[in-house]
């Protein structure tokens, strides 16, 4: 009975996602889609970041590093391998806005989320190996310098392009595929929430508090603290790698540029501003700190590049004023319990979960 | 063999600057256990102001050494205050209320702070790169061969200046009171406090001294040779020069002057190496600073010279 | 049977977001009409052309913007003030892309959704033309490129066209100048790994100095981000001449250290140094960069064309200041631009692309321009020199027949 309940919601889900991809992507004006998805990519990089730094309390400052790989990875599958792969797929790489545009992506789509998660995740073990004989700010540093150490690599490659950015193999004309679409990204996010819930409020993610709040205690009290820093570097990784896949395939080209450590920082400061720890305060921060900047920049956009300059200063300022005025965030370590505002009864008055 | 010695050469020159920066970095660590992350910003502030100055103050191409030296002098005063002021700034509005909120925030807080200095920077001073005025002797009466190596008599000057630089800080720190007390509260913060240290004070200082070599860093790195200044400058050379204030051991000045010549060296030969094969090493010198530190940090977790503090429970 | 009861509190916190979702969907959305306009203003479809132009106007490379731009507009300004074309005036939507290839990119997306906008010029550099120009062939918007060099750009689709030479010719130029002018047999190297420019005309130039008998001793890399350079001049301290086809910006950098470290070589580089802050980086006139040769698109000294001087004393007359070679190609790819919009007969995006890919023997300023099968035009090359602070013509190099 659950499980048919269960199945049934889950139908209904991937239905009206499928809906209102179809549906937003030619209805929406471009300059607010694009936000849209920018802020789906956005809210799984937050969250998967969350699990690292949040849940764990590890200071993971290069997150945009694991994005880059899976964007990179995932975009060489489906551009080195289009002839072998994924041949139905038009060179020129749009897709049109259907169901049987959806179709013809899908299994593309999977392939690439798959293996740039999977390569990620890789090199986030890789990363989280450290964490085995650094704390606190060194492991810090570490990351960022993982991060940078693939960028640079990634800028050596020639076969994806080198620092020059990868938009497909010119010499054969196959661009990168758009197969991202809406679906896929809110899909994703669905799944990183659901995994980040079910994690958090669980006996496993006990653990990951527990090393977060007294590492010491923790392994006192028998909890594997290496294997649970390490995993949650995985997790955290293999998410991004996803996203960094969707940004791939829904811009169809991958600068290098757009991993360095200045956006990793932008992931801290969303998870910070959110509330560390708060799923619900990563995802509304996420949104926030990429639906403005890009709203004020297309409105004012006319107004020249001076006021561009003027908003990233203000912004600037923002942060350093948020940071002095409510340091733990909107959310602070709490969530919005929507389940609980469900059920509420006419007695008992509300509380939100603190 | 000359190439070997003109890449120590150069990485000497090099590691110089990293050295200035970094022992910022490793000072305000010391005392605040906080990874300044716009201390970077402050080296470009420095060059950009000394690049007013020298304009301001009209300042041409000097026909010998010594005439350069002096002429340059002023500006480099100037920049030092300016930014042992912004050091101040710095500290006392951004980081003293976050004294004791937890380590993160005060982190968040540093990089809006060097977000706010870079972008600030840019508006006021526009993107395009500018140029410091040459005021040293170019060409051939600005180098010297010793047989088959070159030194630029800029290269000689900025070792020399950074090398002066570092001695005073050493003398500061060693041999005055305030010094002593700069000591105390990186050792134990809350125990020099009993013993009737001015925490405030101190911190303050520590800043303002950071903040005042790393724009002489900038006046150092904008006039002798390196010329092109843009606002974005600070980013990169500071991170480097952070890396290697940990490798040197952050918290330990002696340790962030090693670090940074380290770093200057491996940079050097790393971007000098002849390509093997189809391999060319020189393109992944930006990441070599990365790899250098990683491999320390895995031999020794504190840094080469850091003392590892054991975790009290 | 659930009652769901919300408190205030709750209610207000989910209603909130909703109601957000709400107002950002229908404001949002298209309007039911021809799909959409981008948030802002564009000018009356009826009364006047709009051409976009996405330039570097800040950044590492904003000379190159400003100048170009200069150009298009005082192309605009003679247009309009001729009565504009097939009576309408044209209007010249610059944007700035700060010399960022994401930024080319972005702004460029915007032109694409405008439908007023019916060509497109830019870029000089070529990466940030390469970045854009994929955009405006998926949106069939023709885009005019008046300086990238790098014979990937006209590549990437059928509306992407150039009014440049590309790199296979102007690498055999400076080649064929080392050997044949400068008497050198032994060259090496310098490039910028991060320019699709700087190694496409690296290759080429390689390729060419060895066909006419020359050795590149040494190749070299170098980012052009950095502040220091002397590690990788040391490694070609042994050359007769080096080539640098970087942007100005870090080449005097270069030039200055280079002096240093005593390598007494002829620099030689590409149009890439084009900029009157290319001096200053080398210490100021007559320093470091004094007697150095590149190659560009134009000489404002080359008297044998009537219409460059007329052009020049226009330009001087509105500026202040001589052109450079990408002020006057700005001019011509504007220049360039109307004329196909009035052989085509109407201000439409395939009229005017079909129109630009037959353009032949147009009187230029920068020479007579042919746009080939390849969408490239073939023009000669100008060898200029460093004198003080000018650039001094030395010699034009022809392309090669049938090149």
């Amino acid at each position: 009975m659950v499980f048919l309940k269960r199945a049934a919601l889950t139908a209904a889900v991937l239905a009206s996602l499928l809906f209102l991809s179809i549906l937003l992507s030619s209805r929406l004006q471009d300059v607010v889609f694009r936000v849209v998805m920018l802020s789906g990519i956005a809210i799984i990089m937050a969250v998967s970041l969350n699990m690292i730094n949040g849940f764990t309390g590890q200071f993971s400052i290069g997150h945009a590093g694991f994005q880059a790989v899976g964007a990179y990875v995932s975009a060489a599958l489906t551009v080195y391998g289009h002839r072998t792969l994924f041949p139905y797929l038009p060179e020129g790489g749009i897709l049109p806005n259907s169901v049987q545009g959806f179709l013809a992506g899908a299994p593309a789509m999977i392939a690439a989320m798959l293996v740039g998660g999977v390569v990620s995740a890789a090199i986030g073990y890789i990363v989280g190996l450290p964490s085995l004989r650094l704390r606190g700010d060194y492991l810090a540093i570490v990351t960022l310098g993982f991060g940078e150490i693939i960028r640079v690599v990634v800028e050596n490659t020639d076969a994806v392009g080198g620092p020059r950015g990868f938009t497909g193999n010119i010499e054969e004309g196959i661009s990168i595929p758009g197969i991202a679409s809406f679906f896929w990204v809110y899909l994703m996010v669905v799944v990183v929430i659901l995994v980040a819930r079910n994690l958090r409020f669980s006996i496993e993610g006990l653990k990951y508090l527990s090393v977060r709040e007294d590492e010491i205690a923790a392994q006192a009290m028998g909890v594997d603290t290496t294997r649970v820093k390490v995993n949650a570097f995985v997790l955290g990784a293999f998410f991004a790698g996803v996203a960094g896949a969707l940004f791939a395939h829904y811009e169809q080209s991958v600068l290098s540029s757009s991993f360095g450590f200045v956006r990793s920082f932008d992931f801290v400061t969303m998870i910070v501003l959110g509330g560390l720890g708060s799923i619900t305060g990563s995802v509304v921060a996420a949104v926030l700190l990429t639906a403005l900047p890009e709203l004020l920049r297309s409105s004012l956009g006319q107004l020249g590049a001076e006021f561009n300059q003027y908003r990233l200063v203000a912004y600037a300022l923002l942060l350093i004023i948020l940071m002095l005025v409510r340091p733990q965030g909107i959310f602070g370590r709490g969530e919005i319990d929507f389940g609980k505002l469900w059920r509420r009864r006419q007695t008992a008055p509300a509380t939100v979960g603190e | 063999m000359d190439q070997f010695l003109q890449q120590i050469i150069n990485g000497v020159q090099l590691g110089s600057i990293y050295a200035l920066i970094a022992l910022g970095y490793t000072m305000v660590y010391g005392v605040l256990r906080l990874i300044n992350f716009a201390h970077g910003d402050v080296f470009m502030i420095g060059a950009f102001v000394g690049f007013y100055a020298a304009k301001a103050l009209k300042l041409t191409e000097q026909p010998t050494l010594g005439g350069a030296l002096l002429t340059l002098l002023p500006v480099l005063l100037l920049t030092m205050a300016v930014c042992a002021l912004l050091g101040l700034v710095i500290e006392r509005f951004a980081y003293r209320p976050l004294r004791r909120a937890p380590r993160l925030t005060a982190l968040i807080t540093a990089i809006g702070v060097s977000l706010f200095l870079v972008n600030s920077a840019q508006l006021i001073f526009g993107a395009d790169p500018k140029f410091f005025p040459s005021v040293t002797p170019q060409g051939e009466a600005g180098t010297l061969q010793l047989g088959r190596v070159t030194i630029a008599k800029d290269q000689m000057i900025l070792v020399i200046s950074a090398a002066l630089l570092m001695a005073v800080l050493t003398y500061i720190v060693n041999h005055t009171r305030m010094g002593k007390a700069m000591r105390a509260v990186s050792h134990d913060a809350d125990a020099a406090a009993l013993m009737g240290v001015n925490i405030d004070r101190v911190i303050a200082f520590t800043f303002g001294l950071g903040a005042a070599l790393a724009g002489a860093g900038g006046v150092l790195f904008a006039s002798l040779t390196y010329a092109k200044i843009l606002p974005l400058m600070g980013v990169q050379m500071g991170l480097k020069a952070f890396v290697a204030a940990v490798v040197g051991g952050i918290g330990s000045i002696p340790g962030a002057m090693l670090g940074g010549l380290l770093m200057g060296l491996s940079e050097s030969f790393v971007k000098g190496a002849p390509a093997i094969g189809g391999f060319e090493p020189s393109r992944f010198a930006d990441a070599v600073a990365f790899i250098l530190l990683i491999v320390v940090l895995l031999i020794r977790p504190a840094g080469l010279l850091g003392r590892f503090a054991p975790e009290k429970v | 049977m659930v009652q769901v009861r919300l408190s205030r509190n709750a209610f207000f916190r989910l209603l909130a977001p909703s109601l957000a979702a709400a107002c950002l969907l229908s404001v949002g959305c298209k309007p039911a009409d021809n799909g959409g306009a981008a948030g802002g203003g564009s000018a009356a479809a009826g009364g006047e052309i709009l051409i976009g132009h996405f330039a570097s106007m800040s950044g590492d490379t904003s000379t190159f913007g400003v100048e170009t731009d200069n150009g298009v507009r005082l192309a605009m300004k003679e247009i309009n003030e001729a009565g504009g074309i097939l009576g309408k005036k044209v209007r010249v939507d610059t944007q700035d892309d700060q010399s960022k290839p994401e930024e080319a990119k972005t702004v460029v997306t915007g032109f694409a959704a405008d439908p007023n906008v019916v060509a497109v010029i830019g870029e000089v550099a070529s990466t940030r033309s390469l970045n854009a120009a994929p955009v405006l062939q998926r949106a069939g918007i023709p885009m005019v490129s008046p300086s990238s060099t790098n014979p990937a750009v006209t590549k990437v689709g059928d509306y992407i066209f150039r009014v440049c030479f590309i790199d296979p010719f102007q690498g055999s130029v400076m080649a064929k100048f080392a050997r044949e002018d400068l008497k050198v047999s032994r060259a090496a190297i310098l490039r910028d790994q991060q320019s699709d420019y700087s190694v496409g005309l690296a290759d080429v130039f390689k390729r060419e100095f060895e066909k006419l008998g020359g050795t590149v001793i040494k190749d070299v890399s170098y980012n052009a981000k950095d502040h220091d350079f002397r590690s990788q001049l040391a490694q070609v301290k042994d050359a007769e001449a080096i080539f640098i086809p970087g942007y100005y910006g870090e080449v005097g950098t270069i030039a200055r250290q280079a002096r240093e470290l005593g390598i007494k070589a002829p620099l030689m580089g590409g149009d890439g140094w084009d900029s009157e802050k290319l001096i200053e980086g080398a210490g100021g006139a007559g320093k470091a960069l004094e007697g150095c040769y590149f190659s560009n698109h134009y000489s404002k000294d080359d008297k044998s064309n009537e219409r460059s001087q007329k052009f020049v004393e226009a330009y001087t007359k509105e500026y202040g200041k001589a052109p450079s070679g990408l002020a006057a190609l700005g001019y011509d790819a504007m220049m360039i631009v109307a004329d196909a919009i009035k052989r085509g007969g109407a201000a439409e995006r395939d009229k005017i692309k079909e129109a630009l890919a037959q353009t032949k023997d147009y009187p230029a300023v920068t020479g007579d321009i042919t746009i080939d099968a390849n969408r490239n035009a073939t023009k000669p090359a100008v060898v200029l020199e460093i004198q003080g602070a000018e650039f001094v013509y030395k010699k034009t190099i022809q392309p090669e027949a049938g090149a």
